[in-house]
């Protein structure tokens, strides 16, 4: 018999790496093969962008440190575009639990994280091309960092880091949900009371009082309060929290995700 | 340490809720040797292939491939083993060479070496003009060679194939049956589930009949048939002769009883040595004068094993006997 045993820890690690490098790059390879499919998820948030600015911008009361909604808004349709995005794992993951591909995934050799880390790391990627693309369009008609550009980086940074921890709790779902169409409106069904419920678009304040306080403590509200505060140069009080909360969601949904495709059938 | 199996089952077993998959299999498959699972849908071939490949854990007993147990030793038996699915598991969006490259990065081959593995597999498989086209292109059966040659990137001590030629066109289908015939004379051990008789028959070293998650019989294709029944030689006579006294006649030169039927002017003769058998009929049938309209010889199929295997004794045994009893027929 051949003497292939357990590989040491720091052969494990690069495996690991390899493996989730291999797979993000074959998810992304579907945006190369589907232009379309990248160039409509790219058109969507785009088209947010202009027509909350023009349909909502004008009946909004402003808060004083906000010259014009376009400023106040770009944080919100930002954290909006990529919690959106993450629904991509959830289908992904469906899909290729119901072809068959998971299948073939578990009898490799793999890390047991790879495939869904592959798919998140696709999706904050994607998530970089597509915030990019939304700050130029922002930026046309007027959008500016209040606060210099290296707040504004990292302003992008946390939203890309709140999409990547909101991408675990997708594959999460996908790998719950298994059949891609059910994933197409499980994916998204949540997301939308958590992201309107929250102070993207509006302030929080003009809510009935029930909803505030549920708007005031949800992650949304928190990253998108974070966001601002690095944008309009406000006091970055809500950065730590929203930190807080990528770790969390990370800490809880990374492992259940990882035991629920070593469980999938 | 050739002598090892190459995969060993002990008293597996696994429920899905009310339903039992398995229901206690023990199986020994030697290496080298292609194992056939033979059954109905439904039967336990998948569960016990899922199983098998570390991708399901069963509820009770033991299974061990190459030595190592599937539950433990997981990780180390995964870069030694293939596994082909139902479904031709192969990324759409993808090629062919990129499908396969993949795989060869996740067997953590390195670059170079992966690149040549995917070449040498298209190669093989007969998918060098399809190379570089999305795999969705692809048809039924390009899929499934792209698939199995996934499986064989790594190249896997033991393989596993389950329904490989399901939903294939016959042509299709005997193209598949020739390429899997060709990679075991590599030696490698391959186990392959199927619902097709003659596909076990062709294929298969041995074969184990499965059936409501229970191995109803084992053994290799001929012992199968032996076992279940014999050669048997059918004659139809000319009208001048008389059927009793054929049938009496050729009990000499059969293997149990001759059966004559008057109205059909036909006998049935079982016998040992096949054709050797009929040539001898047919000499006794002329010596006799004995004028035929047919004679032919009807060797039994996996299908007649596996009918005579399944339809006694499991489904329509006793109940359906005992429904048929007139109530009230003391006991």
């Amino acid at each position: 018999m051949s003497a292939r045993t357990s590989p040491p820890p720091l052969t494990r690690l690069v495996h690991n790496a390899s493996d989730t490098f291999v797979l993000a790059q074959r998810n992304l390879m579907r945006y190369v093969r589907l232009p379309q499919l990248l160039a409509f998820s790219t058109v969507q948030p785009v088209m947010f962008v202009l027509l909350f600015n023009y349909v909502f911008g004008g009946a909004l009361f402003l808060p004083p440190d906000v010259d014009q909604y376009i400023n106040y808004l770009m944080p919100g349709i930002l954290v909006q575009t990529v919690l959106f995005g993450a629904t991509q794992t959830t289908v992904g993951l469906a899909e290729d639990l119901s072809k068959g591909m998971i299948d073939r995934f578990r009898s490799l050799p793999m890390g047991r994280a790879a495939v869904m880390g592959g798919r998140t790391i696709a999706d904050s990627i994607r998530n970089v091309f597509v915030v990019t693309l939304m700050l130029i369009v922002g930026g046309l008609i007027g959008f500016r960092f209040q606060n210099g550009v290296l707040a504004g980086l990292g302003a992008v940074a946390l939203v890309i880091l709140f999409g990547f921890a909101f991408s675990w709790i997708s594959a999460f779902i996908g790998l719950v949900t298994r059949d891609p169409e059910t994933a197409q409106v499980a994916g998204f069904i949540w997301v939308f009371p958590l992201v309107f419920a929250s102070s993207a678009f509006v302030p929080v304040q003009t809510m009935p009082e029930w909803l505030q306080a549920f708007a005031n403590v949800q992650p949304i509200s928190v990253t998108v309060d974070a966001v601002r505060a690095l944008t309009l140069g406000r006091p970055l009080d809500p950065v730590w929290p929203t930190l807080a909360w990528i770790v969390g969601i990370l800490a809880v949904f990374v492992p259940l995700s990882v035991r629920q495709y070593r469980r999938s059938v | 340490m050739s002598d090892d199996p190459a995969i060993r089952v002990d008293d597996v077993a696994k429920r899905f809720g009310q339903i039992t998959a398995l229901d206690g299999v023990d199986l020994e498959v030697a290496a080298g040797t292609v194992f056939g699972l033979l059954g109905p849908n439904g039967a336990g071939k998948t569960t016990l292939v899922r199983i098998l490949t570390a991708l399901m854990r069963p509820d009770r007993g033991r299974a061990e491939v190459l030595g190592l147990d599937v539950g433990r030793d997981a990780q180390r038996l995964r870069p030694r083993i293939g596994l082909a699915g139902q479904y031709a598991a192969v990324d759409e969006n993808l090629t062919g060479r990129e499908n396969l490259r993949m795989v060869g990065r996740l067997y953590h081959l390195p670059v170079a070496e992966a690149r040549r593995r995917a070449d040498e597999v298209l190669n093989e498989f007969g998918l060098e003009d399809a190379a570089d086209r999305p795999a969705k292109t692809y048809s039924g059966g390009m899929r499934r060679r792209l698939d199995l040659g996934a499986s064989l990137v790594g190249r896997p001590e033991v393989l596993f194939l389950d329904e490989p030629t399901t939903g294939l066109d016959p042509r299709t289908r005997l193209d598949m049956w020739r390429l899997i015939e060709r990679l075991v004379e590599g030696g490698t051990t391959l186990m392959l589930t199927t619902q097709y008789m003659d596909e076990a028959d062709a294929l298969a070293d041995r074969i184990a009949v499965i059936d409501h998650g229970r191995v109803i019989a084992e053994g290799t294709p001929a012992e199968l048939k032996g076992r279940m029944a014999r050669d048997v030689v059918h004659v139809t006579l000319g009208p001048d002769a008389d059927v009793d006294d054929v049938a009496h006649d050729l009990r000499s030169l059969a293997a149990g009883e001759t059966q004559g039927d008057r109205d059909a002017r036909h006998v049935t003769v079982p016998v040992a040595e096949g054709t050797q058998s009929l040539l001898a009929i047919v000499r006794r049938l002329d010596e006799t004068g004995t004028r035929i309209e047919d004679i032919g010889l009807h060797r039994p199929t996996l299908d007649d094993v596996f009918l005579a295997l399944t339809g006694s004794g499991i489904d329509d045994g006793p109940g359906s006997e005992s429904a048929a009893a007139p109530e009230g027929s003391s006991s």
